[in-house]
């Protein structure tokens, strides 16, 4: 027999329909904290935000990768089992990628960017992290103003980063952010406008 | 261009209420089930299925009953409805040899190993009328007669196929990319796979009338049918956690291979071609309209030359589809009030200079 | 069965029991887990769900495959206290048919109950599926053509 499996959704399509309202807002609403707290059974091998994520938007059709932090354990059998996705051979090849932004290196340029006629196929990063009283200044659709960018840790080079992801739109990837409080977006059209 | 036009909310509510009450007809007769339909007009929900692409016999049968028997808008909603549910992967091929065949006919060999079943058939009835339906009917049992079990049926076409006398099929490569046009748009030049996926969806006038029209010239290949199979197949899903394929169930299927005229070359000696046809359900016609399409459409693989319209591949696939069709068509029923007055401005003017040059002194006159 | 005579393997033979359960009507399944586990206690790993499955045919029969057309599908996947892993996949939009096929795919795993699964819940449907197949084989055989060549032309 196999290893214990921790359960999918009790009620499939309420709770994958209010995951995706979340991220929907939280991508609409860049830099906003969208809270939410899934009611997944909390005996998952990801904190159940990103876990109830996998289970929403992943399905056979989808490719998902995983941080060296998170490719140890039992994580890819339970995407696999309950989602029927597949593991994506490189980072490149991944449609949904999941990493631990506390013990894994974030380089936004190993992912998939998408091509100039499908911009929409790049990867999406799930990143495991935590909200941030103080934040970047951030601006762009979906913002009033100016608005904040309240997470951590992040790399020191991340503004840098993220220049050179919104240097190339249409192109580039979008990160959701995943907290314990609910989830954080960040799609390539924003920009970073200020430090801390 | 359209314009949103508000006020008709009511006209709506009520138009539908009407359309229900019509449905629903003289509430003397008794109401239609959706087990009366599935049962008695079986042939009409394997051409719903078959062209709304969704194997599910009650949804068809239901969907015939909320169109009332409009067959197209029944396939307009089982399209519409699959478009909620997900997916979970790709059956296993069909394995149409292993069919547990109900009907089987050659129109190429009079023995053949298995023999010719003619199962249930409208082939050799007289075409009249039987006013005897008209009544409730007190159907006989079905005749039967001793059967040999697991009677092997082999394929007409791997027959010819082993004197080396037709073309093989082109093999299927493990792992492969199959196209999907209900993921990918059409695109052109198209696949044989893409082709005949978008033919087993087609609508069946359609292809009837395309396949007709390579028999009177336009496109002509001799076809002799090869086979007509229908019976029952067993659907396979591979679960990976298993590492073994699921049995799901059976399905019906029909089948036609058509057998076409010689191919060669200086290099391949001639060989027969073929035209495949497969359909959901008891869909012989279609079957054998889609064989007869699939051959014309390989006009150029075989350097034929393409003269007629069942060999056009972006012609056939682009207007195969009768969803897409009578969406077109009759989305010229919304208002198009501000065109239709851009038009109208149009051809007053028009008209004004033609009368201005017929008769140059009235409009110098009126000025 | 002529296949079980041969002694498949292992997933062979289950691979057969789960076609059996795919085959059955619900009513089926609900009377034999009724009569004989009334009180199971199981964990649905994966809640019954209906989706489709892409059906795919092969170019002239037996070359390379192409997209035919989706059918319904209703999957399960429970779990016994004592591990066994049930898996119920079906045709159709039947989620309970799928749960209890699931069930009962994970009973015929466990050797305690495998015997009970296969003599008192597939031997029966096994049964009726046969005389079925059996009764549409002899209306199909009655169709069967016999020809004989009429004598032509001139002696």
């Amino acid at each position: 027999m196999t290893a214990v499996l921790a359960r999918g959704f009790d009620q499939p399509v309420a709770q994958s329909q209010a995951t995706f309202r979340a991220v929907m807002q939280a991508l609409a609403n860049p830099g906003r904290l969208i809270a939410f707290r899934s009611t997944l059974d909390t005996d998952t091998p990801l904190p159940v935000n990103a876990a109830a994520l996998g289970l929403a938007l992943l399905d056979f059709e989808v490719t998902f990768h995983l941080a060296p932090s998170l490719s140890a354990g039992s994580v890819a059998d339970y995407l696999r089992f309950h989602t029927g996705a597949r593991a994506a051979k490189t980072t490149q090849d991944a449609a949904l990628a999941f990493l631990d932004l506390a013990k894994d290196t974030l380089c936004l340029a190993d992912y998939a960017q998408g091509t100039p006629d499908y911009p929409d196929r790049s990867t999406t990063l799930i990143a495991l992290s935590t909200r941030a009283e103080t934040g970047m200044a951030i601006a762009g659709p979906g913002i009033k103003a100016v608005g904040t960018l309240g997470i951590a840790p992040l790399p020191a080079d991340f503004t840098v980063q993220w220049a050179a992801n919104r240097a190339g739109f249409p192109l580039g990837v979008d990160i959701l952010f995943v907290t314990e409080e609910g989830f954080i977006g960040l799609p390539r059209s924003t920009r970073i406008v200020g430090g801390v | 261009m359209y314009v949103a036009v508000k006020g008709g909310e009511r006209a709506i509510a009520n138009a539908h209420r009407l359309l229900a009450d019509k449905r629903r007809g003289d509430r003397e007769v008794p109401e239609l089930a959706v087990e009366q339909i599935d049962e008695q007009l079986a042939l009409a929900v394997d051409r719903v299925m078959s062209e709304g692409s969704l194997y599910d016999r009650k949804l068809a049968a239901l969907a015939i009953k909320q169109a009332r028997g409009d067959l197209i808008e029944a396939i307009f909603l089982i399209r519409a409805y699959r478009t909620t549910l997900p997916r979970f992967g790709f059956s296993e091929p069909l394995d149409t040899a292993e069919m547990a065949v109900r009907r089987r006919i050659s129109a190429t060999y009079k023995d053949l190993p298995g023999g010719q079943v003619l199962g249930p058939t409208f082939d050799y009835t007289h075409r009249l009328l039987d006013f005897a339906l008209m009544a409730t009917s007190n159907t006989e049992a079905p005749a039967t007669a001793p059967h040999e079990p697991d009677v092997a049926m082999p394929r007409v076409t791997d027959i010819i196929a082993s004197d080396d006398l037709i073309e093989r099929n082109p093999p299927g490569v493990p792992g492969a990319e199959v196209a999907d046009l209900t993921r990918e748009p059409l695109s052109f030049p198209a696949d044989r796979d893409l082709r005949l996926q978008n033919l087993a969806r087609g609508d069946e006038g359609f292809l009837l009338a395309l396949g007709y029209s390579t028999q009177r010239g336009y496109g002509r290949n001799h076809p002799f049918v090869g086979e007509i199979r229908l019976g029952e197949v067993e659907v396979e899903l591979m679960v990976e956690e298993l590492g073994f394929a699921v049995p799901l169930g059976d399905m019906t299927l029909t089948e036609c291979q058509m057998v076409n005229q010689f191919s060669g070359s200086a290099t391949e000696p001639a060989r027969f071609t073929r035209g495949y046809g497969l359909s959901f359900g008891h869909c012989e016609r279609r079957a054998m309209s889609m064989a007869l399409v699939d051959r014309a459409l390989r006009a150029e693989e075989f350097g034929e030359e393409r003269k007629g319209p069942a060999q056009d591949e972006e012609f056939v696939l682009s207007h195969s589809d009768n969803v897409q069709a009578t969406g077109f068509v009759e989305h010229l029923k919304l208002p198009h009030y501000v065109d239709f007055q851009a038009e109208l401005a149009l051809l007053r003017e028009m008209r004004l200079e033609f009368t201005s040059k017929q008769n140059p002194e009235t409009l110098e006159a009126a000025e | 069965m002529t296949l079980q005579s041969l002694s498949p393997p292992a997933s062979e033979s289950r691979r057969i029991a789960m076609g059996v359960l795919a085959r059955a009507q619900r009513t089926e399944l609900e009377a034999s887990l009724g009569a004989h586990w009334p009180n199971l206690d199981c964990r649905v790993l994966r809640q019954p769900e209906t989706g489709l499955v892409m059906l795919r045919g092969r170019i002239g029969g037996d070359g390379a495959a192409f997209n035919l057309g989706e059918a319904t599908v209703s999957r399960a996947v429970i779990e016994l206290p004592t591990g066994e892993r049930g898996y119920g996949q079906v045709l159709g939009r039947d989620r309970e048919h799928a749960r209890l096929a699931a069930i009962l795919d994970a009973l015929w795993q466990k050797p305690e109950t495998n015997e009970v699964v296969e003599t008192s819940v597939l031997r029966p449907i096994r049964q009726r599926l046969a005389t079925e197949t059996a009764q549409t084989s002899a209306e199909t055989a009655a169709t069967r053509v016999d020809f004989f060549t009429l004598v032509r032309g001139e002696d």
